[in-house]
């Protein structure tokens, strides 16, 4: 421990915190120190780490035939077959929402027959095209909300990790954006209380947990709450989807990353007079739709997330 | 011959309108590229107010618990009549950066200021 001792206070704290997490089977390090006690990890254990991966498919808008994209079916058939052929194994899949167009039992049973063609498990969280049933979310919370709370947040633990999936499409308000509310934030609060800030967590939903672009609702409006629970994890990773183009940022431990949307491109902030579906050459369209795949790698902080085209 | 048309639309509005509806109007709002155009409409009491959606995504007209209409898919309308004087603030409930606002004023003694 003697070669670390210049490195200030909260670096060596987050190195030790680093050792104790490789402990429990994860290698990962972050930023201000990287200590010659990773040699400790069991080569096995290391190679085992490197396998773990998962996947994120989005914004599916099962129904949808507008001239954006007359066959969202079609493009849907062909991520997952993409996603089969993904190296590697992935673990399992999470869909950030907009699963159907307009909610009809009819389009969740399409989107159903056609992901369970990847053979994984899929972790969902609603869009707020999932929503539009009369009962606000019923058809959505039956089918896929099993296990959950309140309009269908939950969480659980992959490998280590501890995954958050949270709504921020339920109950929205006028002139508002996204929105969590103080229940979910009060259960995230409880969930996240008692881990150690060494277990790397991902948080996924469907609207961007970072503001974007407020006028085209692309933002969460108490999103800062919900970060300020996750402010003492070192590695946090948020995937949304919602705005159908890849986007990141990184901002101190936390990754933010959007997905594409499986059915069709919609243009960069500020770019068109609104957000609707993008018309593209026909030739393009695949090159604007794909899927995500994220790989927790040895010795890095953040998960390596590569977005893959229907076409490049 | 253009004249004659709307002549005839606007019997035909009336037509359909009947007795009871004497006097109030249909007054209709567009939803375009995201916005409610106009944005802001001034109406009589016992006037109707038509949405239709002309996006190619589906939105929403919602005053909760006053009125919300279902998703509106492109083409699609949501008619609401407004009996009560008074400002109705809406939104997209899909879409709630989407706001508009319905000011309903009392249907007798004002026809002049129309």
């Amino acid at each position: 421990m003697t070669a670390h001792d210049h490195h200030d206070g909260p670096s060596r704290r987050k190195v030790l915190e680093c050792m104790t997490w490789a402990g429990t089977g994860v290698l990962w390090t972050v930023a201000g120190g990287v200590p010659s006690a990773v040699g400790l990890i069991d080569e096995a254990m290391a190679q085992e780490v490197k396998g773990f991966s998962f996947l994120q498919i989005s914004d599916s808008h099962m129904g949808f035939d507008k001239p954006a994209n007359p066959n969202a079916r079609g493009t849907l058939e062909e991520a997952i077959a993409r996603v089969r052929a993904v190296p590697g194994n992935p673990a399992f899949m999470i869909h950030t929402g907009d699963i159907s167009h307009l909610s009809k039992p009819s389009e969740f049973d399409d989107a159903d027959k056609i992901i369970s063609q990847a053979r994984l498990d899929v972790h969902y969280v609603p869009g707020e095209h999932d929503l539009l049933d009369d009962e606000q979310g019923k058809l959505y919370r039956d089918r896929y909300g099993r296990g959950t709370r309140g309009s269908g947040y939950y969480s659980f633990d992959a490998n280590g990790v501890h995954f958050v999936g949270l709504v921020n499409v339920a109950d929205l308000k006028g002139g508002g954006l996204g929105h969590l509310g103080r229940e979910q934030l009060a259960w995230l609060r409880d969930d996240l209380a008692g881990r150690s800030a060494s277990q790397p967590v991902v948080v996924f939903a469907h609207i961007p947990l970072w503001t974007i672009y407020p006028a085209w609702g692309w933002g969460t409006e108490d999103s800062a709450q919900a970060l300020g629970h996750l402010k003492r994890f070192g590695s946090v990773t948020v995937l949304n989807g919602h705005i159908h183009q890849v986007m990141q940022k990184v901002e101190g431990n936390v990754t933010f990353h959007t997905a594409r949307s499986t059915a069709f491109p919609q243009p960069a902030p500020g770019t068109a007079p609104s957000p609707g579906p993008m018309k593209v050459p026909d030739d393009q369209l695949r090159m604007m739709l794909g899927v995500a795949s994220v790989t927790f790698r040895q010795n890095e902080q953040r998960l390596a997330i590569v977005d893959t085209p229907l076409e490049s | 011959m253009r004249y004659l048309t709307a002549l005839a639309a606007a019997a035909a509005l009336v037509a359909s309108l009947g007795p009871t509806a004497a006097g109030a109007a249909e007054v209709k709002i567009g939803i375009d590229n995201f916005t409610f155009t106009p944005q802001v409409v001034t109406v009589k009491a016992g006037d109707t107010v038509v949405w239709t959606n002309n996006d190619d995504i589906p939105h929403t007209v919602a005053d909760p618990p006053k009125f919300r209409s279902k998703a509106l898919d492109t083409g699609d309308s949501f008619s609401f009549t407004f009996t009560t004087p008074g400002a109705y603030d809406y939104f997209c409930s899909l879409h709630p950066h989407m706001t508009g606002r319905i000011v309903v004023e009392a249907a007798t003694g004002s026809n002049d200021a129309r």
